[in-house]
């Protein structure tokens, strides 16, 4: 009866425990590369950056205007036309932050020279893309800015402006 | 003598026995002798051979570890405190500077020490006769050492250290698919902030030591594994002569260890390490460099698009792993140079990279714009793979350069090569530190 099974089996007593043994040996190396993963996820900033920053009433910002946000982050850009746009201040070259400088009316980077027009399109390389965005939404004639999450583009497009 | 009257300095340095024969028996256990062999031949003990550069990269790790311990006392890793603390610890704490500006030196010193090991171990073959594995050790060993560096470089969380590790860390977002998740990964966030300032420095004090430890064992027992340190293979019948570790090797190796901690401590007493003002997220310093060491590749960022930038370095890395499958002519080991033709084309190299290079940068810098010649691609292609592609290019052309017009073998061109690519890159470096100004123009430091 016994030397039946053995030949109806392939697998080995001796193969099925190595093989079992391998197979729990990865899974434990999976979970334990899983775990440490989310253990050191990254942890959102605390504070303004990240959050939902609330930029003041539209009436305070007058057309053509820049406002800087240190502590979110971002320029309210007021532009010309009426319509507002809220630019992340990080260069989008090696990440130095920007500066709005009015004599030249343009943001201006200081580790490469770059330099972006008052809708954040590349004037001067080497930065490869317009500034990045923040979505903005006006509520109850507020400007509100969600600095949670950062939207990357290549140029300016009049649809990125949001009007009061 | 019975064991029971010996001094202790009799029992360490084993000085009771007089010839060579009862020396090397009373050693056999001896601690130095782990690491050493009882015997090593006399040429590879020449000053002028190794000029002692892997001893002294190892006392200044051993250096790093002891003050680097000491200063874990007194630092605090967090965005708040961490500038107060070593603003602390340069004014009111007993010794405080000097202990800053010790880990500070020796850390800057090591990057040299441990580059010019390098540049000895290829120069004489180093990585030949089955020495392979332990030259990819060494790179192994040199990265940890950047990784040390670039990571030691956040903590004192000055406007240097901010916008260096920002720059340093946006470089990794080129990178094709994962860059962004994994530079997001390693700052804990989107930007240099309390969470980047926590990882780099579990990665500095814990993660790295760790590491350097089991690889400095790895590199030192497989020395001795491979039979001692390159030497020229010997003639038939050639005797070379073989002298005791002890006192002989050691003997040097205290000397030296001895002038470079005395060195360091002179140099450490009169030059603190420097701290800038405090980090301010907002405003970038102008010009925004990256460390001293960095510089070469960030002079390389001017020129070319970031993943160019990044890519140039890792094949020229890829190229140092594989040198020991590329250069397997055997008999020059343990020769400067290889050859007399070797040392000529080394000689020509370094002109040509002196020539060269100063050259280019001058006509990119002024002249050249690659993106406004060819307006249709996008910068990644005329910016990054052409400036990329010509540089390999250019590599290539040295080295067969020296192959036909030299007449050099495999080995000797190879000689040259790396030499060029090394003045290069010395040259950046130097272009980089003195050479740049505010928004990194070109300036004269004068």
């Amino acid at each position: 009866m016994s030397e039946q099974t053995t030949e109806k089996t392939k697998l080995s007593r001796r193969d099925f425990l190595k093989l079992g043994v391998g197979a729990l040996s990865a899974l434990a190396v999976l979970e334990v590369s899983g775990a440490s993963l989310l253990f050191l996820q990254p942890r959102s900033l605390d504070g303004e950056f990240g959050g939902q920053v609330i930029a003041g009433l539209v009436d305070s910002f007058p057309p053509g205007s820049v406002v800087e946000f240190p502590d979110g982050r971002f320029y309210l850009i007021h532009a010309p036309d009426g319509g507002f746009l809220a630019v992340y201040r990080r260069c989008t070259h090696l990440g130095c932050s920007v500066s709005w400088e009015p004599a030249q009316n343009h943001f201006f980077c200081p580790c490469h020279a770059s330099s972006f027009d008052i809708v954040g399109d590349v004037e001067n390389p080497p930065a490869p893309r317009a500034l990045d965005t923040f979505p903005v939404h006006i509520d109850a004639g507020q400007v509100i800015v969600d600095t949670s999450s950062i939207q990357t583009r290549d140029n300016f497009a009049p649809d990125q402006l949001v009007y009061a | 003598m019975s064991e029971n009257n010996q001094t202790w300095r009799q029992r360490i340095f084993y000085t009771t026995q007089t010839d060579d024969r009862s020396r090397m028996r009373a050693v056999a256990n001896n601690l130095i002798l782990h690491l050493h062999p009882t015997k090593v031949p006399a040429p590879a003990l020449r000053w002028t051979y190794t000029w002692g550069l892997g001893g002294l990269s190892a006392t200044l790790a051993l250096l790093l570890i002891i003050t680097g311990v000491i200063l874990t006392f007194r630092y605090d890793a967090s965005v708040e405190r961490a500038y107060t603390s070593i603003q602390y610890l340069e004014t009111q704490v007993a010794f405080g500077s000097l202990v800053r500006a010790l880990h500070h030196w020796s850390a800057n010193l090591l990057v040299v020490t441990a580059f010019l090991h390098l540049i000895r171990v290829f120069l004489t073959g180093g990585f030949k006769l089955g020495r392979s594995t332990n030259w990819i050790i060494g790179l192994v060993l040199l990265l940890i050492v950047v990784a040390f560096n670039f990571t030691g470089y956040l903590l004192p969380w000055d406007q240097l250290a901010y916008w260096a590790i920002t720059v340093g860390t946006s470089l990794l977002s080129y990178v094709p698919l994962v860059g962004t998740a994994v530079a997001n990964f390693l700052l804990g966030g989107p930007e240099v902030g309390q969470a980047a300032l926590r990882n780099f420095y579990a990665i500095h004090v814990a993660v790295l030591p760790a590491l350097l430890v089991m690889m400095m064992s790895y590199h030192f027992w497989k020395v001795r594994k491979d039979g001692g340190i390159s030497q020229p293979p010997t003639e038939p019948g050639e005797r070379v002569e073989r002298l005791t570790t002890i006192p002989h090797l050691v003997q040097i190796e205290f000397a030296a260890a001895a002038v470079l901690i005395l060195g360091l401590f002179v140099w450490a007493a009169f030059v603190p390490a420097p701290l800038e003002a405090l980090a301010d997220p907002s405003h970038p310093t102008n010009p925004a460099k990256a460390a001293w060491y960095f510089l070469g590749l960030q002079e390389l960022l001017l020129h070319m698009h970031p993943l160019a930038a990044l890519l140039l370095p890792g094949i020229i890395l890829g190229a140092f792993v594989a040198i020991p499958y590329l250069d397997k002519q055997e008999d020059n080991i343990g020769r400067y140079f290889r050859s007399a033709v070797g040392k000529q084309i080394a000689l020509l190299a370094a002109l040509y990279a002196i020539g060269l290079i100063p050259l280019l940068v001058l006509l990119d810098e002024y002249w050249l714009d690659l993106p406004a010649l060819l307006p249709g691609l996008p910068t990644l292609i005329s910016n990054g793979l052409i400036p990329l592609a010509l540089t390999l290019g250019g590599l290539a052309a040295v080295y067969l350069l020296f192959r036909t017009t030299n007449k050099a073998n495999k080995s000797e061109a190879l000689v040259g090569l790396f030499v060029f690519v090394m003045v290069s890159l010395l040259l950046l470096t130097l272009i980089g530190i003195f050479f740049r100004g505010p928004n990194m123009a070109l300036v004269l430091p004068f």
